[in-house]
């Protein structure tokens, strides 16, 4: 983890944004502690994905506010990193991959070697560590990208379905990372479809329907008890759609 | 047919025995087109660089120019060169005409808007693909350049290839402003033509045999290149 004091509480206050006319997130309100390891789940097109982008800073809000409370000075930008669904890998070795991110935030060249080796070994990939890096299987690929971002030790990891399109023994291999990863005290904030991954990772659920978000609970209540209908249904298995009506815009659960 | 096959034998026999006459022809053009290409190099890089990493007003008409320029006619930039450069002309008291100068600065001109627009498009591709995780990463503007340009390197060499190619192969515009003054602006292509004017095929032959060699082993370098880098990363 960084040297710094936490860049926590991340605070979110009535954001709003939208790309191509449309509003893609609509008053957005929610807080993540440290520590903790919230899944973002929902069907697609909830804004999931824009939700990590917002709160990474790739994407600017339209209205309202994001503000890492903890901050007090420091770049927050620093103590983050990011995965992606399909991570980019820098077209060079899997080494080089991790050393270019160290090298950007300014670890000195000689305790380079140091990190990357032991990152390496953890993400199990010193088979392939000289090798291309985008010639690796996807599950490499997604093990390299998570290397490169733990290697800076940020107090905030985002994670965009990481597992995505990963066969089970290497979706596997990938939340057992998270685990580690959020065991060293990384707040993990993760987005995924997968109800299993989320009941197995999640200590916090938030539940995001077209933009807005339905329900922020702690996992075990949110799996047990939710407050809100759609999630209820989500939760259940239930295939969820929205339909404009003349009368009013809302969602509809369809039955199975 | 047998005058040419003969001819043909001669030509070999020059380029084996390295004849003087032919060795210095080869050389300066060697050393202008190189020369022309790495000062076409330093500037066209760098304005591919800004062309696709930057945005601003009149981005895409100087794209545009620049793409129509990569056709110029090699004449007309000769003919404009020549213009400057003449007595009359702008620069007519530096005495540049009819000097190997006169021709780096035309095969320059011509050179420019080839690794400006192969740059620009080669370097433009790989940030549109590196953008998210340097932002994320939150690297700083010459990092973000370093790290493209590093990544791009073989796609760049492409560049200079093609610029070399233009150069080392370019008649018109050498011709104009180089005069083909024996022993001190005669380069391959200009000998080339005057020596097939003249009906000394064997001298035309042998300066078109190393002009093909140095095309072909300039690819076969530059593919060396690219394809060991590949094995080395495919271990």
């Amino acid at each position: 983890m960084s040297n710094y004091s936490s860049i926590l509480p991340l605070k979110l206050q009535n954001v709003d944004y939208s790309a191509g006319g449309k509003k893609l997130i609509k008053n957005m309100n929610c807080q993540f502690e440290a520590g903790r390891k919230y899944i973002v789940i929902g069907p697609n097109g909830a804004g999931k994905t824009l939700l990590l982008r917002l709160c990474h800073g790739l994407l600017k809000p339209d209205r309202g506010q994001i503000n890492w409370a903890g901050a007090k000075g420091q770049n927050p930008k620093s103590a983050q990193a990011m995965v992606s669904q399909r991570s980019v890998m820098l077209r060079r070795s899997a080494y080089d991959n991790i050393d270019y991110a160290l090298s950007v935030r300014g670890v000195k060249r000689s305790l380079r070697p140091d990190l990357i080796n032991t990152v390496i070994d953890r993400t199990g990939l010193r088979r392939v560590a000289h090798k291309y890096a985008p010639v690796l299987s996807l599950g490499e690929q997604q093990r390299l990208a998570i290397a490169r971002a733990w290697v800076l030790k940020p107090q905030v990891l985002f994670l965009d379905e990481p597992t995505a399109s990963l066969d089970p023994p290497a979706t596997h291999s990938i939340e057992e990372l998270i685990g580690e990863i959020s065991a060293e005290g990384t707040t993990v904030i993760m987005t995924c479809h997968d109800l299993g991954q989320a009941k197995r990772l999640a200590t916090d659920v938030l539940f995001m329907f077209r933009g807005r978000l339905k329900e922020m609970a702690p996992a075990e209540q949110f799996f047990t008890k939710p407050n809100n209908d759609l999630a209820q249904a989500f939760i259940e298995g239930h295939l969820i759609w929205w339909k404009r009506r003349p009368d009013r815009d809302d969602a509809q659960i369809l039955e199975n | 047919m047998d005058d040419l096959w003969q001819a043909f034998f001669k030509a070999i026999s020059l380029v084996v025995t390295l004849d003087d006459q032919l060795l210095e022809i080869v050389w300066l053009s060697l050393r202008l087109s190189l020369t022309a290409v790495g000062i076409a190099l330093i500037i066209g890089l760098p304005l591919g660089a800004v062309l696709a990493l930057t945005r601003f007003p009149g981005r895409r008409i100087l794209n545009i120019i620049i793409n129509v320029f990569m056709g110029l006619p090699p004449v007309v930039v000769g003919l404009f060169v020549y213009l400057l450069l003449s007595r009359s002309g702008p620069f007519g008291v530096m005495g540049l005409l009819f000097t190997p100068t006169a021709m780096i600065i035309a095969q320059v001109i011509l050179v420019i808007p080839i690794v400006t627009a192969i740059s620009r498009q080669v370097l433009e591709e790989l940030y549109n693909e590196y953008d998210e995780l340097l932002r994320s990463l939150d690297a700083s503007w010459f990092r973000r350049i370093t790290a493209l340009v590093w990544d791009a390197k073989f796609s760049l060499t492409t560049a200079g290839l093609a610029g070399f190619g233009r150069a080392v192969s370019e008649v018109g515009a050498v011709m104009i402003v180089g005069g083909n003054i024996d022993h001190l602006t005669r380069v391959m292509t200009t000998a080339i033509a005057l020596e097939a004017r003249k009906g000394d095929l064997t001298m035309a032959l042998s300066l078109g045999i190393v002009l093909m060699t140095v095309a072909l082993g300039v690819n076969l370098v530059a593919y060396t290149i690219t394809e060991s880098a590949k094995r080395r990363h495919a271990r």
